[in-house]
């Protein structure tokens, strides 16, 4: 019951930040200065084409208006036509989002299983050379932009060494397997498309791994820390005076309340991950939603540029609430807490 | 008389905590090297004009006949494509990078750190909700999207991306404030003044704020990174600094176009935007761990 009552007071809060951020978006896309209908006709379009188009975007009526419109509409999943593609934002956004997705939760993957393995390794064993090694490369993936890892790794391996490919997400001769999610991943694994599937992968490698790079080194250097406080605490010392198991003792007494702070800041870590993405994305040519972001940001596509930001709000929610659910199921701190009604 | 002593023994006693702070931070050999970093960078930064071997290269240079050279005596980090030396360009970029920082922390801070304390202050009022939850509308996306949409409708300048940057960063100062004024508001020396009848302005900005300096300190110092790091990604996607501006995200895009085979273009500018990153990280820690904090 607790816990229920735990994800309905985050869902209430969730929709009120939401609500809170689409209000800032608008505000952002329609109070700062630049006139979106003359960019997307052209200087030498008549000016009752754009009157018209004016007209037709609300564009000429009182903000509040405006405001209301905008939001009517995306409650109806009507986030209006983009001013480039000449299409309905939505259409865009499906077309676009699972690919991004993929690579995101590939990305995150790689992130969070290999940023706690090396912080862990690094916490056991602290102070040899194995934990100077994950401290320098903590060091390095922190402050590397991860278009710079993108650079570096397109030019060394995908370009120098030749083992992976340069852009997109299938090599041309392999057939794309029937859109059912649109990650192709998942589509291939869905159609039995074997060759497909690795194809798919392998071109996932470079990408991903860019992208994950940063909150890795972030979560093995909490990760770390947290393992070497731990080490050094009376009920481990106990744990072991009693004779449990070396290995039981690292697994549940040592690395399950250790990773508390890791998965806390798992959310953050993949907000970040979700804004390198646009760079990324551009840097590989991955078809994706943050390259459709960032060109509708470079082209001043109004619409198109809220729905992305406000898309992406809702990933962030829903990661956000995920976290926390991990967190209170790890930390039973929260978990009795929530269960008190406190 | 009695107020020159007593102001002249607290400064003593100001000078002595300092010296102490600084024998303990100096012990760590790697806060060291980030000081070292980061003084190096200010230095050739404030004195580029005088430091840089070719220092008209920084702005709008061409010289074909010697375009994309690689490095050498004459040209230690290489040529671009225009013949601009590209080391030059990098001591100018430092110049843009420190900027970006400096002002985006100083338009920051302040206001975010007087709602954080405000808010925490009055935790539990409706000042608190106002404050706290319009921050959490702030934190629901990541900073750079938000940067890069405020950017994207105004005119790209680097001036405008740290108006931008700016937009984006301080509710990450009124939340850690927040969270140690709203502690510190029940300490036994914030009650006493209350009860002496103390002003809420000597409340909040004489007990509570000293005892929040060292965090804002140390996240300041780690933020200078993070904030050098968001620049040049603003720069590298063309809504920051324009070209022939030397900004060092602008330096590595225009490289990556001609990688494979003349990678010095891109590769020292990114490298020059790494160290950077790691001095003001590594000091960073450096407070960190000075002053013993975790939640920074």
């Amino acid at each position: 019951m607790g816990i229920l009552k735990f994800i309905a007071k985050r869902l209430l809060l969730s929709v009120f930040v939401l609500f809170g951020l689409s209000i800032l978006i608008f505000l952002i896309s329609r109070v700062l200065p630049g006139d979106p209908v003359r960019m997307a006709l052209g200087p030498r379009a008549p000016e009752w084409a754009v009157q018209n188009l004016r007209e037709q975007m609300h564009l000429d009526e009182p903000l509040y208006a405006q405001y209301y419109y905008w939001l009517s509409g995306a409650l109806h999943g009507d986030l209006g036509q983009s001013l480039f593609t000449r299409r309905a934002v939505v259409d865009d956004i499906k077309e676009f989002l699972p690919a991004t997705m993929e690579l995101a939760l590939f990305a995150g993957l790689i992130m969070a299983v290999f940023g706690i393995l090396l912080g862990a390794v690094a916490g056991r064993y602290s102070n040899t050379w194995i934990d100077n090694s994950v401290r320098i490369f903590s060091y390095v993936g922190v402050v590397t932009p991860s278009f710079v890892f993108a650079i570096l790794f397109l030019l060394l391996f995908g370009y120098v060494l030749g083992w992976f490919p340069t852009a997109g997400r299938l090599s041309p001769g392999i057939t794309r397997p029937p859109v059912l999610t649109g990650m192709v991943t998942v589509d291939a694994l869905l159609s039995g498309n074997f060759a497909a599937l690795g194809d798919a992968l392998w071109h996932m490698v470079l990408p991903a791994v860019s992208l994950a790079l940063g909150g890795m080194a972030q979560e093995a250097r909490i990760t770390r820390s947290t393992i070497s406080d731990n080490l050094r605490k009376d009920y481990i010392a106990a744990a072991k005076g009693f004779g449990v198991p070396e290995r039981l003792v690292t697994l549940k007494y040592l690395l399950k309340p250790s990773l508390i702070p890791t998965v806390s800041i798992l959310g953050l870590d993949f907000a970040s991950l979700l804004g390198n993405a646009f760079l990324v994305e551009l840097i590989f040519n991955w078809p994706g939603f943050s390259r459709y972001g960032i060109n509708a940001m470079l082209r001043k596509d109004l619409n198109a540029v809220s729905a992305v930001v406000m898309v992406l709000g809702v990933v962030f929610v829903i990661v956000n609430i995920l976290v926390d659910l991990v967190v209170a199921g790890l930390d039973p701190r929260i978990r009795l807490g929530a269960e008190r009604g406190k | 008389m009695t107020m020159g002593s007593r102001y002249g023994s607290a400064f003593a006693r100001r000078w002595e905590g300092f010296r102490r702070g600084w024998y303990k931070f100096s012990r760590n050999p790697v806060s060291v090297v980030g000081l070292v970093f980061v003084f190096s960078i200010s230095f050739l930064a404030v004195f580029a004009p005088y430091v840089a071997p070719y220092p008209e290269h920084a702005g709008r240079f061409v010289n074909f006949s010697e375009a994309s050279q690689p490095p050498s005596w004459k040209h230690l980090c290489g040529t671009d494509v225009f013949g601009r030396d590209i080391l030059s360009r990098i001591f100018f970029g430092f110049r843009y990078s420190l900027m970006m920082g400096v002002v985006v922390l100083a338009l920051v801070v302040p206001p975010g750190v007087v709602l954080g304390l405000v808010a925490g202050y009055w935790r539990g009022t409706w000042i608190d909700t106002v404050v706290m939850r319009i921050t959490d509308i702030f934190l629901a996306v990541p900073p750079l999207i938000l940067a890069l949409a405020v950017c994207s409708v105004l005119t790209p300048s680097v001036f405008n991306a740290m108006m931008a940057v700016s937009l984006m960063w301080w509710p990450w100062y009124t939340r850690l404030v927040y969270g140690l004024a709203s502690s510190l508001r029940n300490e036994f020396f914030v009650q006493a003044a209350e009860v002496v009848g103390a002003s809420r302005t000597h409340i909040l900005f004489r007990e509570i704020l000293p005892n929040c300096v060292s965090s804002i300190f140390t996240k300041m110092s780690l933020d200078m990174g993070w904030v050098i790091l968001i620049g040049s990604a603003l720069s590298f996607v063309g809504l920051g600094a324009q070209p022939p501006t030397p900004d060092l995200g602008t330096m590595v895009a225009d490289g990556a176009k001609y990688l494979p085979d003349q990678w010095w273009i891109a590769i020292f500018p990114a490298l020059a935007i790494m160290i950077t990153v790691l001095g003001f990280n590594l000091i960073g820690d450096g407070f960190r761990d000075l002053f013993a904090l975790e939640e920074v």
